[in-house]
């Protein structure tokens, strides 16, 4: 370990900008951005299942308020949502003095609410359009076999949504970890946030800023690749058929 | 309005061309970041005021040139100037080597102390390593009091740090800072003076270790703009002795 | 009434300055995504691999990055440019990017690159038929383009576009980070100043749900323009 830590130093030395200081900086924030974006996607996702099935809801009590909710979420943009529970949460009248405020006071969390919200109501629409392509047969056989409505959108209907789903989902996992860069704007020390401290420090926007995009595009791609390895083991019985 | 952004947006293609007569002394801009209270700041209607810019304004009809005031955030501000958005920066920028580096200073024209301020029951008395361990301590980004809490205390406590003063007085009222880490007469006239009674001053004023406290606040020019650095040197002497200097200072900071 | 504590005319402006900064890069984002999509179904190999190049970075960058490393960054770079241009010729050009030109290009080049995929996948959608058909009638190359291609491919776009312009729309909030002023920037400065975070920031978002449902209007009215002729194939 020693050992490494004294290569590296001396792969460092001559370089003012790229120290183990900032490079630790860089390292942490890699580590609080896919925090940040794994937690979000992750109680995003289980909230949008129950949401995505609710919003085709017969009972208007049920549907429209989570279409409100999507309209609301997928209107406005990532930041002001943020603004809105960051700087929000503290005018609730004596929120200081509860349980609540120890998890509220650090900016982690009201950012992980709002990215939360955000990425469930495009989930769960992106989950609505898979459900309501659901082909009609699939259906028809379901009911030909006798299973009651709860077991047929468990067994049937669901599964084969979310193949369906799964590129778009893809897509939006990769905006998520895009949008994420705005957590810099509430204090949090993530990727971004590590390359504007290195760029105010010692004035240097290109090696600050191409070092966190070269860090983005690389998992970016991560996610890609993943979800590319996903679609060709779930969706492999939808592939034409090859002589 | 919509007119001249399509125009700056062609800027590109033609290239706005700022014609000039070399070496002369020509009309400048100054850039400032606003809100840092009393140094400078907007009145409510949006009028930019304060310390620097009283003193900027004097200074420059010491020189004789006109002076266009610009707003620049503060990260920003250093290669703002590099990249010719403008010609002097005259915004509290404390004067220290490591800014040497990149910009031509003025001779100082104020120096004031850092300071730790903190809420009036906060438990800190004397802000060191121990005190501050798991601290969230809040500091402007890029300023030398961020590289000052950053390389001496950012092992054990939080740093977070703000694009503006205002930012980060917003999170101490919130409770979600301990201390925060600003020039002395900033915090005094945005935490002591204006919110009286909650906040008060922690520990000594620190002007130590130069390094980073570095010469007192100077007005920055490209390395290259010599002459206007000494015109603009030669017009602090000459109002600092008719008196000019005294009566900014008194408006700003009393007696 | 709301209490706007003098804020209403600024918040007015900014919300202009969000809607011209909207347009100009959508503009320039329609600009980029028709050259992108040439490039992609261009037979040079070169052309190919740049516009598969340029869509790949700006689909792995996030948005505020992108515009942080042109906005400070790309001053810089121009700047290394006329630097040496005053010490070699002693010519003093000054070319300012400030936040609103930074903008425009960040978020036009960023959605130049999604344009490119929806007009490449719209151009390969119009029938081919089509298209010899307008040869055959003696049609030159660019008046098959202006009467033929382009119209018959915007149907198939607009679907994209107007997906496009709802994300672009948001994303113009990110301006205010590098300090532009526009209605999101004026709305935290004003809550931060007047210590009522919902007001503005409510008002803002209200805006943005306007804004997204009129163009989500005008890009229906726009569909049936260009469905002419399909009208009865759903």
């Amino acid at each position: 370990m020693d050992a490494l830590m004294n290569g590296l130093e001396q792969l460092l030395a001559g370089n003012s900008i790229f120290t183990l200081q900032t490079l630790g900086y860089y390292g942490e924030g890699l580590v609080t951005t896919v925090q940040l974006v794994f937690l979000s996607l992750l109680i995003g996702l289980v909230l949008a299942i129950p949401l995505s099935i609710g919003r085709g809801a017969k009972r208007a009590w049920i549907r429209l308020p989570i279409f409100f909710f999507c309209y609301v979420f997928r209107g406005t943009p990532l930041l002001v949502q943020l603004y809105l529970i960051y700087y929000g949460v503290v005018f609730v009248d004596g929120i200081q003095d509860t349980w609540l405020w120890l998890i509220l006071e650090k900016p982690f969390v009201p950012a992980l609410v709002a990215f939360t919200l955000n990425t469930a109501a495009y989930t769960t629409e992106i989950f609505r359009g898979a459900i309501k392509s659901t082909p009609k047969g699939e259906i028809e056989a379901a009911r030909a076999y006798g299973m009651s409505q709860r077991l047929m959108m468990r067994r049937i209907v669901m599964p084969s949504a979310f193949r369906r789903a799964l590129p778009a989902y893809g897509n939006e996992v990769i905006f998520m970890l895009h949008a994420s860069a705005i957590a810099s704007v509430v204090t949090i020390m993530d990727l971004t946030g590590a390359a504007r401290f290195v760029y105010a420090r010692f004035y240097a926007p290109f090696d600050a800023f191409f070092f966190a995009a070269a860090i983005y595009l690389c998992l970016t791609f991560a996610i890609l690749y993943f979800f590319r390895y996903l679609e060709k083991k779930l969706l492999a019985h939808l592939k034409p058929a090859t002589g | 309005m919509t007119f001249k952004k399509i125009l700056s947006l062609g800027v590109l293609g033609t290239a706005m061309v700022a014609a000039t007569a070399n070496a002369e002394v020509r009309d400048i801009r100054i850039a400032v970041d606003v809100p840092y209270e009393p140094m400078e700041y907007r009145t409510p209607d949006g009028e930019l005021t304060g310390f620097d810019i009283d003193l900027g304004n004097a200074l420059c009809a010491e020189v004789g040139i006109q002076c266009e005031w610009v707003v620049q955030g503060w990260d920003g501000i250093i290669p703002g100037l590099m990249a010719r958005k403008y010609d002097v920066i005259m915004s509290s920028m404390t004067i220290n080597d490591q800014r040497r580096e990149k910009v031509l200073f003025s001779d100082p024209y104020i120096t004031p102390p850092s300071a730790w301020f903190g809420p009036a029951d906060s438990a800190v008395e004397t802000p060191d390593t121990d005190a501050l361990k798991g601290m969230t301590v809040g500091v402007q980004r890029g300023t030398l009091q961020d590289n000052y809490a950053t390389d001496l205390y950012g092992d054990v406590a939080d740093i977070n740090r703000y694009a503006t003063a205002d930012d980060m007085v917003l999170d101490m009222d919130s409770g979600r800072l301990d201390i925060v880490f600003l020039d002395y007469p900033i915090g005094k006239s945005t935490l002591l003076d204006s919110d009286a009674g909650n906040y008060r001053v922690i520990g000594e004023q620190i002007t130590e270790p130069k390094e980073y406290f570095g010469d007192g606040f100077g007005m920055a020019f490209r390395q290259r703009d010599e002459d206007l650095a000494n015109a603009f040197n030669e017009a602090l002497v000459t109002l600092k002795d008719n008196g000019t200097y005294e009566e900014i200072y008194t408006t700003y900071f009393g007696e | 009434m709301i209490d706007l504590h003098g804020y209403g005319p600024r918040l007015l402006e900014g919300a202009l300055v969000t809607i011209e900064l909207a347009v100009l890069s959508l503009i320039l984002a329609i600009f980029l995504g028709l050259l992108t999509a040439s490039a992609k179904m261009s037979r040079s190999w070169l052309l190919h691999r740049v516009g598969t190049l340029y869509t790949t970075i700006i689909r792995g960058v996030p948005d505020l990055v992108l515009m942080m490393l042109l906005f400070f960054g790309g001053q810089i770079g121009i700047n290394m440019i006329t630097d040496w241009l005053y010490d070699q010729f002693n010519i003093d050009i000054f070319i300012n990017i400030n936040e609103f030109v930074a903008g425009v290009f960040t978020i036009g080049l960023i959605f130049g690159a999604y344009m490119g995929e929806t007009f490449r996948g719209a151009f390969l959608a119009v029938d081919s038929g089509q298209i010899e058909a307008g040869r055959a009638y003696g049609m030159t190359q660019s008046l098959v383009f202006r009467r033929i291609r382009f119209p018959l491919m915007m149907r198939h776009a607009l679907p994209g576009l107007s997906n496009n312009w709802m994300v672009l729309l948001k994303t113009t909030a990110l301006v205010s980070v590098i300090g532009l002023s526009d209605m999101v920037r004026v709305a935290a400065e004003a809550s931060k100043a007047t210590r009522e975070p919902f007001t503005f920031m409510i008002i803002v978002g209200i805006v943005y749900l306007l804004i997204a449902s009129v163009s989500e209007w005008g890009f229906a009215r726009l569909q049936k323009h260009y469905d002419t002729g399909h009208a009865e194939a759903n």
